[in-house]
């Protein structure tokens, strides 16, 4: 449902949407705070070359799928350039969800009841989060999740809309794959993108994963990667963001 | 924020050396907040000559390659390897390229840190020393401190299995007075000295034998019944030398001396003490046997004391000891089989063995290499048939007993090797004034030569013509340097890979023929040039080293990659033996430890470097 939000919301302003403008109108009209903040550090403009962007990897676990009914239990962050991946800058955070978790999540994160039961709410922890984003493209594996949640979250905390480019490596692999000749295609039994599969293609190492901080740095790594193989540092960043 | 716990990044860096020895691990993990992570596709180069590099390099996956200023291989590197400090050492001035030759993931290590991990902890910048030498002489000490000195009698002297200070009394008492005094001493043997020169042994059994059995008076002269001048061995002998004599001669009691005074007594009895593995067992077997085929039984004991002696932490010099003494034991024996099976001699020889067994160097499973070198009296029509039947059937005796026949015929059977002194005299001239290239890597290994059994003399004319020849004829050496260039160490290794400085990789390769024999070849030209008699490779080298050949502590290095090479040889051996194969020298990287890879080819490198070296060095001899 929310995917379609944003779907309408990209229609509506037509398909070369001005990031850069959206960011402007929302830094003037939203309230003071966080959100209003985060809108004022702004997006890197639309004809940066790719390999300028300040970009920031980023992951969140949830307690399931549905943005409406689930909610975050982790989010970990790392920024990055084309080149480097700098550990220096890696934050992680655990937040109570304020619901019970299903076995069933817990054995993808491995974040038990006892780990996050001590952790405060997000309410907590989302401007720290903001601010980690703020004036950096986000890079994720499978924009709509991070996208849903983080705009359902906002929308909770603040009654406003929280929307925000992204480059994402699975889509990008996607992209990539269907490039690929037809021969390729037919004889390459490895098309899953996920992001293990993905990252193995490009000789990356084994990380364990589903933990939100690995996972930003899984993903950090297999764009570098995808950049290098098939992307072009030089042209804008917008061309390949979404 | 939650505490930032970078696992995979940690855990990949504690896998490997330098890391993984470390004992701080606060610290590393410190270090890991500061790292940063670059991908790079295959092709690309990661550090290029004169940049300014500012990160040690760990690869995380993938692969590089080294190239020097002039493109040239120098290695290949993996997962887990570190680069980039070659030029973090010299202000980060590059020299050397890195490129990339799989995709690669770095982790990028500050220099900041590697400066102060370098500065401030000896196992890290140990790891990191540039002087490869340094480095072995490292590895060396560590493999020293788990080695055992006294392990075998073969190489421990005869003064460390003395226990105690020597029993003795004057010759003027009587055989009770003696008696008495070696039961309150409580010893089984007795010195007899006169005005305290050692005159005399008494022994229990002396007394059981030739005084009870014989009803001899108990008041006779003790001088009546000791064993007169009893053979001694001088306190710095080897103790195996002790259990020669006494099996020799069938005594159980050894006065050892020094300077001519006794200083103690050493019985059977501390010889079987000292003695786990059994190579003094396996030597006084031998000389019991009556036949070949008990012979034959008794060498699959060599196997067992082979691995004896490698789990008793023996070192490299030590087993060739052994299994060289043991070896030639075994020709001692058959020879003296084979004088009671076709009568003596009727001339003067000399039975020499030659390659490894005369450097007693020998491992397990080596071929056998020997020869005969007859009197000048010998007369083809008269005597030859006597020394070709005794060259046949103790070539194929030896064959029997675990010394398979030469491939390359180099034994006595052959009758161009069963020749009289002067013959062998004009070979050795030929050889060293007409050096052919062919002829030359067949007769180096003539140039090591050991009398094992008759005339000693007759080993040592030749040794002396040799010697005489090699200084008269100084243009012989350039071409045993030249030859002892043909065999090439491997550069290093990469993945399960032997590499190449050609870029070729390989599965296995020849431990012996890239690694030893090519120290041997260098060390064997260095020894006939300041004309050492030694035969020993590591002897060679003392001599080598008091002759001022070599530059301040490259003898040592040799020595050192000799020692390190060879006990690779014989881990890998052992292991085979463990798993019931037949032992050789083609070792698979695989099976190597990356500390063992690492010391091989920091080995292979000052290998390299002396075969460079003697081209040079005997380059201009001229004739």
């Amino acid at each position: 449902m929310l995917a379609k939000l944003y779907d309408n919301f990209r229609q509506d302003s037509n398909q070369a949407f001005d990031w850069h403008d959206y960011y402007l109108t929302q830094a003037q009209t939203l309230p003071e705070g966080p959100l209003k903040r985060f809108y004022q550090a702004g997006v890197p403009a639309l004809d940066t070359k790719l390999a300028d962007s300040p970009m920031l990897a980023l992951d969140l676990e949830t307690t399931g799928l549905r943005s409406q009914k689930d909610t975050i239990v982790s989010v970990g962050s790392v920024t990055m350039s084309t080149k480097r991946v700098k550990c220096a800058s890696a934050q992680y955070w655990v937040v109570n969800p304020g619901a019970r978790l299903s076995a069933e999540s817990i054995t993808i994160h491995e974040l038990t009841h006892s780990d996050v039961e001590q952790a405060p709410p997000l309410s907590r922890y989302f401007e720290s989060i903001l601010e980690a984003m703020a004036g950096k493209v986000v890079v994720v594996h499978c924009a709509a999740i991070e996208r849903q949640f983080l705009y359902q979250a906002a929308k909770k905390l603040y009654g406003q809309d929280l929307f925000f480019p992204i480059l994402d490596t699975l889509a990008i692999e996607q992209k990539v794959l269907k490039q690929r000749s037809l021969l390729k295609r037919i004889f390459t039994a490895n098309t899953s993108v996920r992001l293990d599969a993905c990252r193995q293609r490009y000789g990356l190492p084994r990380y364990k994963a589903h933990h939100a901080l690995t996972d930003a740095f899984s993903s950090a790594e297999l764009l570098q990667a995808q950049i290098a193989h098939h992307l072009d540092a030089d042209k804008p960043l917008a061309d390949y963001w979404s | 924020m939650m505490e930032v716990e970078l696992t995979e990044m940690l855990d990949a860096l504690n896998q490997y050396p330098p890391f993984s020895e470390m004992q701080e691990p606060e610290l590393i993990e410190q270090m890991v907040h500061e790292i940063e992570i670059q991908y790079v596709r295959n092709g690309e180069s990661i550090i290029v000559p004169n940049t300014i590099n500012e990160h040690l390099y760990f690869i995380r996956s993938g692969a590089v390659e080294v190239l020097s200023t002039k493109d040239q291989l120098l290695r290949r590197m993996e997962e887990g390897e570190l680069f980039g400090y070659l030029s973090l050492l010299r202000d980060g001035k590059v020299s050397q390229e890195i490129k990339a030759i799989e995709d690669c993931l770095f982790y990028l290590i500050p220099a900041h840190w590697f400066k102060k991990l370098y500065v401030e902890y000896d196992i890290f910048s140990d790891f990191f020393e540039l002087i490869r030498e340094n480095r072995l002489r490292t590895a060396i000490e560590a493999q020293n401190q788990n080695s055992n000195q006294d392990v075998s009698l073969m190489t421990c002297p005869v003064k460390s299995l003395l226990r105690r200070p020597p029993i003795s009394i004057e010759d003027d008492v009587s055989i009770q007075q003696a008696a008495q005094r070696m039961a309150d001493k409580r010893v089984s043997s007795l010195l007899i000295t006169h005005e305290e020169e050692l005159v005399g042994i008494v022994t229990d059994r002396d007394l059981r034998t030739r005084v009870i059995a014989k009803g001899l008076s108990y008041d006779e002269s003790v001088k009546v019944i000791m064993t007169e001048d009893p053979i001694t061995l001088d306190s710095g002998d080897f103790a195996s030398e002790a259990v020669m004599k006494m099996m020799a001669q069938n005594v159980h009691h050894l006065p050892i001396t020094k300077n001519g005074k006794a200083i103690g007594v050493i019985s059977t009895g501390d010889i079987v003490q000292k003695e786990s593995h059994g190579s003094m067992y396996l030597i006084s077997d031998i000389f019991k046997q009556q036949d070949v085929s008990a012979l034959q039984a008794i060498s699959r004991k060599m196997t067992h004391t082979f691995t004896q002696l490698v789990h008793a932490d023996a070192n490299s010099v030590m087993i060739g000891n052994a299994l060289s003494r043991i070896g030639t034991t075994f020709i001692e024996r058959l020879l003296q089989l084979a004088e009671k099976k076709f009568g003596p001699a009727p001339i003067p020889f000399c039975f020499i063995a030659l390659g490894s067994q005369a450097r007693e160097e020998q491992t397990i499973s080596t071929d056998q290499d020997n020869a005969f070198i007859l009197s000048d009296d010998y007369d083809e029509e008269v005597h030859g048939e006597y020394f070709k039947t005794l060259a046949d059937w103790l070539c194929q005796s030896l064959d029997q007993c675990g010394y398979p026949l030469c491939t390359g015929d180099i034994m006595a059977s052959n009758t161009l090797w069963r020749q009289p002194l002067s013959q062998w005299k004009s070979y050795f001239s030929d050889w060293i004034q007409n050096p052919k290239p062919e002829a030359l890597l067949r007769s180096s290994i003539f140039f090591d030569l050991r009398c094992v059994y008759g005339e000693q003399s007759l080993a040592r004319q030749l040794t002396d013509h040799i010697h005489l020849q090699t200084q008269q004829h100084r243009r012989f050496l350039s071409h045993m340097s030249r030859n002892a260039n043909q065999r090439k160490p491997p550069l290093g290794f990469f993945r399960q890979f032997v590499l190449d400085g050609s870029g070729k990789q390989s599965k296995t390769f020849n431990l012996k023929e890239r690694g030893i024999a090519p120290i041997i070849d260098i060390v064997r030209v260095h020894a006939l040039a300041c004309g050492s008699r030694k035969l020993n490779t590591m002897e060679r080298l003392q001599d080598i080293e008091a002759a001022g050949i070599l530059q301040e502590g490259r003898a040592r290095d040799l020595a050192m990659a000799l020692e390190l090479i060879s006990m690779v040889r014989i881990r890998h051996q052992t292991e085979q033996i463990d798993q019931g194969l037949t032992p050789n020298n083609h070792v698979n990287p695989e099976h190597l430890s990356s500390l063992e890879r690492r010391n091989l080819r920091d080995a292979f490198h000052v290998v390299s470097r002396q075969q460079e070296f003697i081209k040079f060095r005997y380059a201009g001899e001229r004739s």
